[in-house]
């Protein structure tokens, strides 16, 4: 589904991520792990373009990104891979002039032309499958953190994204927030939707993701199915990471 | 002395009202001109090419950094020896555009510089292209921003089409000019011309307000 290679990128002569390599199959849950500044965020924005690479290749599906070419001369193929590839932000980035089910139309509406009442079906349900049914003509301002945030889920999957990417999705909510945007995320593993979702709820990334891949200073120390990973880690920098975070 | 003031300002009525009629022509016709141009500006304002960019920084420094009344002086009475001949009034109009155009610019240009980054983003997402994230994200936004010092703008922008009559535009302004040296009632004219502006001024601040009211409905919090 997405394919990665050599991934590079490089702020100012400092390089963030040093080649990376991921292969994520359809129906996968991937969890990325690792420190704060580890480049697990900037990894994920790659994936989308969101930052621009400094070398390596993109694939998803049948759309093929080469970083090292500049990105404004493949800006079509990039817009159709952002077609296909959802993002959700860590603070959400909802359309603050756009009521909750505008905000969930606006992509198929505008971006696939599709008829406004068809959207406006689309939208509601999937309003309700994150379950916002009645919260439809409310603005983002007038809406929890966590609503928002489900709000931005139910506008990436408008779009019918093969892949979702998360970033950090809850780290900006209260604490008792967190649950129902968690449970919203794992009905869509359920429903074996290919995701990589970048995290800080180990618990979480254990309960849901299939695999974990644990980034640290720009490269891929380890991955692994993630219950095992969890309860063996063969790296000893992941050793020390899941201890931290446990505490 | 009141009632002869009085039947005066109504005597010259007729005439003030004419040029009421050109205040508010020139005043609309500059505001959509400069606003159009003004965004034009601002897009290349924030356009990556350096040469687009600094061209419409120098067009904002050149206009901003002189006086209106340069300036149509310059259109007015200048561009003839440059072989270009304009009527009294397409002159205001060019000038007081070309003005409120830099004005116009460096406000949007602001107000779309401070909608945040993750706006862009989002649009991006979900497969805008950038004019899409622009018309669609970005400008509502940035319009709401924009409303209040752009409503200033109109303001002082219907009270400098006065100076139009420094080149003979028959504005409300030189009617009243006209009409003081012949009748020497100088004091009621101004002040007649005074309320004049003061009305239309009013009138101008009651619909921003209304427009601002509306851009920011959505943002109430529960």
């Amino acid at each position: 589904m997405i394919t990665v290679e050599k991934l590079t990128k490089e702020f100012k002569g400092n390089q963030v991520l040093k080649g990376i390599d991921l292969k994520v199959e359809p129906g996968e849950v991937v969890a990325i792990i690792g420190p704060s500044g580890s480049g697990k965020t900037t990894f994920l924005r790659c994936l989308n373009f969101l930052e621009e690479p400094t070398s390596g290749t993109i694939v998803v599906g049948d759309i093929k990104i080469d970083g090292n070419r500049p990105l404004s001369q493949q800006a079509g193929l990039i817009r159709q891979l952002r077609q296909h590839v959802g993002f959700v932000f860590q603070n959400f980035n909802l359309f603050p002039h756009r009521t909750a089910l505008e905000n969930v139309i606006e992509g198929p509406t505008v971006v696939k032309k599709m008829p406004r009442e068809q959207a406006i079906k689309l939208g509601r349900e999937l309003l309700a499958k994150v379950g916002l049914a009645g919260k439809e003509d409310a603005y983002p301002r007038r809406l929890s953190g966590g609503q928002q945030q489900r709000v931005a889920i139910a506008r990436a999957l408008a779009m019918e994204p093969e892949v979702i990417l998360f970033d950090e999705p809850t780290s900006a909510l209260d604490p008792e927030l967190v649950g129902e945007v968690l449970s919203a995320i794992r009905a869509l593993a359920e429903e074996k939707r290919t995701m990589v979702i970048v995290t800080h709820e180990m618990k979480f990334a254990r309960d849901v993701a299939n695999r974990v891949v644990f980034i640290d200073k720009g490269v891929i120390v380890e991955q692994g199915e993630a219950k095992a990973l969890f309860a063996n880690p063969r790296e000893e920098r992941t050793r020390q990471f899941l201890e931290r975070s446990r505490n | 002395m009141i009632p002869e003031s009085l039947q005066l300002a109504l005597d010259s009525a007729p005439f003030l009202l004419k040029g009421a009629y050109y205040t508010v022509g020139l005043s609309l016709g500059s505001m959509f001109f400069g606003l159009v141009l003004g965004f034009g500006l601002a897009l290349m304002r924030l356009s990556k090419i350096w040469i687009i960019s600094a061209i419409a920084r120098v067009y904002v420094s050149f206009f901003r950094g002189t006086p209106l009344l340069v300036q149509l002086f310059m259109i007015y009475y200048g561009l003839p020896d440059l072989g270009i001949e304009l009527d009294a009034i397409t002159a205001a109009l060019i000038g007081l555009s070309l003005n409120m155009a830099a004005y116009a610019c460096e406000i949007l240009r602001a107000a779309i510089g401070a909608v945040d980054r993750g706006q862009w983003e989002a649009a991006a997402s979900i497969g805008m292209t950038r004019a899409q994230a622009m018309r669609r994200a970005i400008l509502p936004q940035a319009a709401r921003t924009a409303l209040p010092p752009l409503g200033n703008s109109f303001i002082s922008l219907v009270k400098d089409t006065a100076m139009a009559a420094t080149i003979q535009v028959p504005e409300v302004f030189r009617q009243a000019q006209l009409i003081s040296s012949r009748t020497l009632e100088v004091f009621t004219m101004y002040f007649t011309v005074a309320v004049i502006y003061w009305v239309l001024c009013t009138v101008l601040a009651h619909f921003q307000n209304r427009l601002e009211a509306r851009a920011n409905r959505h943002d109430v919090e529960s």
